[in-house]
């Protein structure tokens, strides 16, 4: 294994710093203070002595990137990002949601919006960022397309990526009953009779989604469950191994940088 | 490099020389003991997945059961307009289980199928068979107009423009013997009329549309 790069020194002008302790200081015992002082560093050490796991965060976060990296490589994070802001607000929505199809799932949510203190705040940033997220997973993925970054060794990725995208449609599609207002039951009525559409397996899929031959009680549930529970869950791993591979892999440079040619293979020089 | 399988080792353990090895033993101990802790952990988690996974597709397979429920008298429909009845699907969900049925008389000069014969009333689904949106008869235009996508049909339900894929759908009638009209079940025609067993919306129903969407397993014959 390579040896790891060290951390870099934080900024400070070396007039600011303070001095290295010296031998005889405090009578060569550390003074309370200086525990104090050295409390984070200490844990940190604690519990780094014990799992080694500064090792796998220098290992992710410390790695070489190309040159000509740009801001067209931040799209990817910004959806982690996103994901993470659905998955805080879904949390706290999930204490106020009833998936009671008997006006109990629109009174809840109606309650979320109009009566609870911040409610209408948190419940428009997972619907907002629902959009959001589709919006920069298409962006993430165009940045991959247009510069090549799919290719050898990087297909695996490219095959994660896909079902990370098919499985946040899933989660957009699936959120969208939730409210159970006219635009959420006639909206799962014509997704659930598209799926059906699909030849041999579509009716039987569209069974499944329901919870039988015609939209019911069970619905709502299946979708809360598939919302909140299933997927989720499948996301988050699924990320977890898209990330484990970006860094395995590193990112690729950008399609109009070339290759330095190594001084060894320059024409005048051979 | 050498290839590691190459090399043959022998068949019977007692030839491999492993301590304690029975006479015409093939398979050693080591993977006798790793074969039935797989086999142990597989009976595991089959016996916590397999009963989740039925438990979740159960629904494909339940019948459903046959519900006639009365939509009114018989004077009340004519044989020449449809008359709009709200009929429960499902009593459990409230408003979100009904639909409406455009219902009215059997009428011999129109109704010339010969699958409508011997139908006293005829009751059409008012589920758009393109993707399920509610359709609305329209007097005026003596036709059924969808208003999500367009789709039109006409006095009998048949297609005659947009997007659907077959006719809209019908329900069984009966009159009972307080001279009440009462639906049933609902069932799915094709462009001729034909009667199948209740298919979803989008899924055609003439030529191999029958095949590619086969009935639900649950469905019954009327």
């Amino acid at each position: 294994m390579p040896k790891l790069p060290k951390l870099p020194a934080p900024p400070v002008p070396s007039a600011l710093q303070a001095p290295p302790p010296r031998p005889g200081d405090g009578n060569g015992r550390a003074a309370p203070a200086d525990h104090a002082k050295h409390a984070g560093r200490t844990l940190v050490d604690w519990v780094d002595e014990r799992t080694s796991l500064s090792g796998g965060v220098r290992w992710m976060l410390f790695r070489k990137v190309p040159k000509g990296t740009n801001w067209f490589y931040t799209l990817g994070s910004a959806t982690m990002f996103v994901f993470l802001s659905q998955a805080v607000t879904g949390v706290f929505l999930a204490m106020y949601y009833r998936p009671d199809p008997s006006g109990g799932a629109y009174e809840s949510i109606r309650y979320v919006t109009n009566d609870v203190f911040l409610g209408q705040f948190v419940r428009g940033m997972h619907k907002w960022g629902s959009s959001v997220m589709v919006i920069l997973v298409f962006l993430h993925m165009g940045r991959t397309f247009f510069f090549g970054a799919y290719k050898y060794p990087r297909e695996l990725n490219w095959v994660i990526g896909v079902v990370l995208l098919i499985l946040t449609m899933v989660m957009s599609f699936t959120g969208y009953l939730l409210p159970f207002d006219q635009r959420a039951y006639w909206a799962t009525i014509v997704g659930v009779n598209i799926n059906g559409t699909g030849p041999l397996i579509g009716p039987y899929l569209s069974d499944f989604l329901r919870g039988g031959p015609e939209f019911g009680a069970t619905t709502l549930s299946r979708f809360y469950a598939i919302h909140m529970l299933l997927v989720p869950g499948l996301l988050a791993a699924l990320i977890g191994a898209h990330l484990y591979l970006v860094a395995k892999l590193g990112t690729t440079a950008p399609p109009w940088l070339k290759a330095e040619e190594p001084p060894e293979l320059r024409e005048a020089e051979v | 490099m050498p290839d590691k399988h190459a090399e043959q080792k022998p068949k019977y353990t007692l030839e491999r020389q492993i301590p304690g090895a029975f006479e015409g033993e093939t398979v050693t101990r080591r993977r006798f003991m790793t074969a039935s802790a797989h086999t142990a952990g597989a009976i595991g988690a089959a016996a916590f997945a397999l009963p989740s996974l039925g438990f979740a597709l159960g629904p494909i397979f339940k019948s459903t059961p046959v519900r006639w429920e009365s939509v009114g008298p018989v004077d009340m429909f004519s044989e020449d307009n449809y008359i709009p009845v709200v009929l429960t699907l499902n009593p459990t969900i409230g408003e979100a289980g009904k639909t409406t049925v455009y219902v009215r008389k059997f009428n011999a000069t129109i109704d010339t199928d010969p699958y409508d014969r011997n139908t006293p009333y005829i009751a059409i689904s008012s589920r758009c068979a393109h993707l399920g949106c509610p359709v609305r008869w329209v007097d005026a235009a003596e036709r059924f107009i969808c208003p999500c996508h367009g789709g039109v049909y006409d006095l009998l339900g048949r297609r005659v423009g947009g997007p659907p894929v077959r006719p809209l759908d019908r329900f069984y009638t009966r009159v009972n013997k307080d001279s009440e009209v009462e639906l049933g079940p609902r069932f799915s025609v094709n462009s001729e009329l034909r009667r199948f067993s209740p298919r979803d919306p989008g899924e055609p129903l003439d030529g191999i549309g029958q095949y590619l969407y086969p009935s639900r397993p649950g469905a019954q014959k009327l």
